[in-house]
């Protein structure tokens, strides 16, 4: 049996029956990044040594009699998402050798449930990309087709699941950036509602706008890892106390009457075909399924990428502020005036994208220009939640592409930024309103490269959206079909 | 009288006494090691959030009651971008656009007028850490530990009209912070500061001058002589057909002058917006009227209640309520022993010239004051029963401020009990005209003004114990026969 292939739910059922052990299942995916990773480029740290003592307290957990769905499961955790003695660097030189003084929300829930951390997935730098080859190391190679990019920026995360590197891992989606990797990398990835899931231990990109998302092969695998992160964090204002329903339990009930919105804005031209074919043909499969499905109207969805690029470059612009070489992570100019050790530090602790983003949202906050941009991208922003409002009126979930395309070849799109921001453009909306939406897979191009499905739902509401996609994964075999060797 | 007018208007940065620090657990302590009271959340390491501490609010509220502000349902947390390196996340979060309190007045009294000025807003925010620059100038360092500590900053409408109006301003808005508990008013360790922004017009017209900004000024003392020379040298400029600039200014107290800090025309662009890790903050009306009931007497009415139960003059109630720890003293030392007045002057006088001596004028509590209330009150007990003599206790109050012993203790240990017998005395003055015949005679023949020394030396003789009265009345009667 190869231990490696095995989702989370598999795993989780040998580990009850004890067939295997958890130092059995994660002396096997590290050995399997050991094996691929160095074409894919998944990690930017594997944590060899923490995850087989993780392991063996697991197995002493388990031995004690203690149950659990992710006790002994090997995860990956993003690189922006902290780690405690585990060097966490947001894809970034400028924390390259910054070791996480404390656990993020997220990371101590994931390791009280016993789950078991193989390492840091590569991504973007800070979040910010569409295609992980924004990272400050290395560029993360899509599993299926190691020419092309993994989708970003959790395209580490993304491709450690294909690639069968461990059973689950989080990633952070501020506009996108579980879904669209999650897509192109054929696996399941969920972006909960705005609020579900503590930012604390986060690095920030947009704070508005970020949430951490689960991702895994299969629709339970993310319904597993959701429950075990998601509710109320006294130490994240923003996140809500409100109760997490057992996702699991309720993934099986009957879509029978479902209410399924198609917007029509999400049908453009410019579309790759096979993405277009795939995802009618999948509306079908849950029409069979006993949806009722109808077109709805998202009008102010041409916005959206405008929107999205001022506001999370205006929050970014001042969340970044922190790294300025003083307490941590790099410094350069040390024996320089304080003005000229800001700028040698920023200018080489960051890369291309994160400047340009800096750039632009300094931009946009500055006298002057406030009104005319970051007010203004609030009120579209208001009108684009509202458009969701009056959707979800009568429709249970909302069903679009995940991503324009499948994924591009390294390469292809770095050299034009605005052609590399469309490819969130069925993503960003959801952020900006501050929903759930989940990718999964739904068919193949005729390059053999995965098709995402996004299915979408209102706040705080995950359950249906997993239900919506549990009937149809069960339905359909695409999750079954892995990278071959 | 001078052919310009001043306008004044101030700005007051008041550290909060809340335990915790604004939006985190750290302790707001102050005097800790550097760098000891500090989290991942207050030095802004990587993915760490701020969570707001309730208790700023509930200060922030108190604070709008007692100055009379309108206290809004719906404030809203900003941040304020800039790069220092105090200032670890590289924005402080502030009110900007929706702050918590809004047009508020306080009535001051200047020379015996009373004035209103009227306030802009209060609104919450919090201090930034502390530069520490190394001796050889070759390092900086940063201690963090003020930095996430409350603050509220409260902002006047420009109608302050003098240094002694602003001065009378200042002292009444302390006042007010200390009765509410919520700042200790200590201006020299910095948790009570004040930037002045001063402008001059030709009397008459009513377009606002180019203004200055000053900064750094730890005493009222500085704060007047910052905007007296403030005002002197821009009517200087003026009247020499100069033109002002708007700048910020730094009072430097040991050459008292103002000098440029930085030109304003080169802005700072704070980059103010919504801060999206805070939720916006919802006030009820329930939670004000709650701290409504809750508000101590205030200054004013103190100050009235004051004149009308002890009879006091307005003058020495204004001194006396002044300060929460002074009327606290007061009060509780005319309850040991009911002479209001006499009480007023040893408070007024002696005591405040010993407290100020030893710089213990900062702090809201009198515990360690040296000379407990119902101690000051026994001594002056002494000094009612005839005991001792008025002299005499003045030197009693310095050794109780020294020794911490009694009145009672230190009468009796030094023998200064007031003689009041008449025996004794009448000896020591018949001592006194044997050993001055000439003297006496020269007295005897209309030199009246030689009374004085015949008294002295009789008290000299009896070691100042002698009843002043008695010696008097006895002299007067031996040398008068
Ligand atoms: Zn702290």
């Amino acid at each position: 049996m190869d231990l490696t292939r095995l989702t989370i739910e598999e795993a989780a059922a040998l580990l009850a029956k004890k067939e295997i052990s958890s130092v059995e299942l994660t002396g096997a995916a590290v050995e399997r990044i050991r094996a691929t990773d160095t074409e894919i480029h998944s990690f930017l740290t594997v944590t060899e040594d923490v995850a087989l003592a993780q392991a063996q307290a697991a197995d002493a957990r388990r031995a004690r009699g203690e149950t659990g769905p992710l006790l002994g499961v090997p995860v990956g955790i993003k690189d922006v998402i902290l780690t405690k003695g585990i060097r966490t660097t947001a894809g970034s030189k400028i924390l390259e050798h910054f070791v996480a003084p404390y656990d993020a929300t997220v990371t101590r829930k994931l390791l009280d449930a016993g789950a078991v951390c193989v390492g840091k997935t590569n991504c973007d730098e800070f979040a910010m990309g569409s295609s992980t080859e924004n990272s400050g190391f290395v560029v993360t190679r899509n599993p299926w087709d190691r020419s092309r990019v993994p989708g970003g920026s959790s395209g580490g995360s993304a491709a450690a699941i294909a690639a069968a590197q461990c059973q689950g891992t989080l990633g952070t989606d501020t506009g996108g950036s579980v879904r669209q990797p999650a897509a192109c990398c054929g696996i399941v990835g969920m972006k909960p509602t705005y609020g579900r899931v503590s930012r604390y231990g986060v690095v920030a990109y947009a704070s508005s706008l970020d949430q951490v998302g689960p991702m895994a092969r299969t629709v339970t695998g993310c319904a597993h890892l959701l429950a075990a992160i998601a509710g109320h964090d006294p130490h994240d204002s923003t996140s809500v106390p409100r109760p997490v329903p057992d996702y699991v339990s309720l993934l099986a009930g009957s879509i029978k009457g479902l209410r399924v919105g198609i917007p029509r804005e999400y049908f453009v031209e410019g579309m790759q075909a096979d993405v277009d074919q795939a995802v009618r043909s999948a509306v079908r499969v849950l029409e069979r399924l006993g949806a009722q499905v109808s077109e709805v109207s998202l009008p102010h969805t041409e916005y959206a990428v405008p929107t999205y690029y001022l506001i999370a470059t205006a929050e970014a612009s001042s969340n970044l502020a922190r790294y300025d070489g003083i307490r941590y992570g790099l410094r350069l100019g040390e024996q320089e005036a304080l003005l000229k050790m800001y700028q040698r530090t920023r200018a080489g602790g960051f890369g291309t994208e994160v400047k340009r983003r800096i750039m632009l949202g300094t931009y946009a906050l500055s006298a002057g220009y406030y009104d005319a941009y970051y007010l203004k991208a609030q009120k579209v922003r208001t009108l684009i939640r509202r458009d969701f409002e009056q959707v979800f009126s009568t429709q249970d979930v909302i069903v679009t592409p995940t991503a324009p395309t499948t994924a591009f070849r390294i390469g292809e799109k770095t050299s034009d930024p605005l052609q590399m921001y469309l490819s969130d453009i069925f993503t960003i909306s959801i952020n900006l309103a501050g929903l759930p939406g989940l990718s999964l897979p739904c068919g193949f191009d005729r390059n053999g490269l995965p098709i995402g499905l996004q299915v979408v739902g209102r706040p705080f509401e995950e359950e249906k959206v997993f239900q919506a996609a549990y009937a149809y994964e069960q339905a359909t075999e695409w999750h079954e079909k892995t990278v071959d060797e | 009288m001078s052919s310009y007018e001043t306008i004044i208007g101030l700005e007051v940065h008041a550290e909060l006494l809340t335990q915790s620090k604004v939006f985190c657990a750290c302790s707001t302590q102050f005097g800790a090691p550097p760098n000891q009271n500090t989290c991942p959340v207050c030095l802004a390491m990587p993915g760490a959030l701020p969570v707001l501490n309730r208790r700023v609010v509930e200060f922030g509220i108190r604070a709008g009651l007692a100055a009379n502000c309108q206290i809004a349902s719906h404030s809203r947390w900003a941040r304020k971008n800039y790069f220092y390196p105090d200032l670890p996340k590289g924005y402080q979060i502030s009110q900007y656009e929706l702050p918590l309190c809004l047009n508020g007045f306080i009535d001051i009294e200047d020379n015996g007028e009373s004035k209103r000025v009227r306030l802009t807003r209060i609104h919450m925010e919090e201090d930034t850490g502390k530069n520490i620059h190394d001796a050889h100038g070759d390092a900086s360092l940063v201690d963090f530990n003020r930095c996430g500590v409350p603050l509220l900053e409260i902002v006047s409408e420009p109608e302050i009209r003098s240094p002694q109006e602003a001065s009378a301003y200042l002292r009444k808005l302390r006042a007010i912070l200390q009765y509410l508990e919520i700042c200790d008013g200590n201006m020299e360790e910095g948790s009570f500061r004040c930037d002045a922004n001063v402008s001059i017009r030709p009397r008459g017209s009513t377009p606002l001058g180019t203004k200055v900004e000053i900064k750094n000024m730890n005493s009222f003392r500085a704060v007047e002589r910052a905007i007296e020379y403030e005002i002197k040298r821009q009517t200087e400029v003026l009247g020499g057909g100069g033109r002002l600039v708007q700048e910020t200014r730094l009072w430097d107290p040991d050459r008292e002058l103002t000098r440029s800090m930085r030109s304003k025309e080169s802005a700072d662009d704070y980059r103010y917006f919504p801060e999206p890790d805070l939720l916006p903050l919802l006030v009820s009306d329930a939670w004000i009227e709650e701290v409504r009931r809750h508000l101590p007497e205030l200054p004013d009415a103190r100050r009235q209640r004051v004149v009308r139960e002890y009879g006091l003059p307005e003058y020495d109630a204004l001194v006396l309520t002044l300060r929460k720890d002074v009327a606290d003293y007061y009060e509780a030392a005319v309850r040991q022993y009911r002479n209001p007045k006499a009480l007023s002057n040893w408070v007024m006088g002696d005591l405040l010239r010993i407290i100020r001596e030893r710089k213990l004028d900062n702090a809201l509590v009198i515990h360690d004051w040296p000379v407990p209330p119902e101690r000051l009150a026994a001594m002056v007990e002494l000094i009612d029963s005839g005991e001792i003599s008025g002299k005499i206790a003045k030197a009693v109050f310095d050794e109780m401020v020294n020794t911490g012993k009694t009145a009672v203790q230190i009468v009796a240990e030094q023998g200064l009990t007031q003689i009041s017998d008449e025996g004794p005395i009448l000896n020591a003055i018949d001592s006194v005209i044997a050993a001055h015949a000439d003297k006496v005679a020269q007295y005897r023949s209309g030199k009246d003004k030689l009374f004085g020394f015949f008294v002295g030396q009789v008290m000299k003789a009896t070691q100042g114990k002698a009843n002043p009265q008695k010696v008097n009345d006895l002299l007067r009667e031996k040398l008068d026969r």
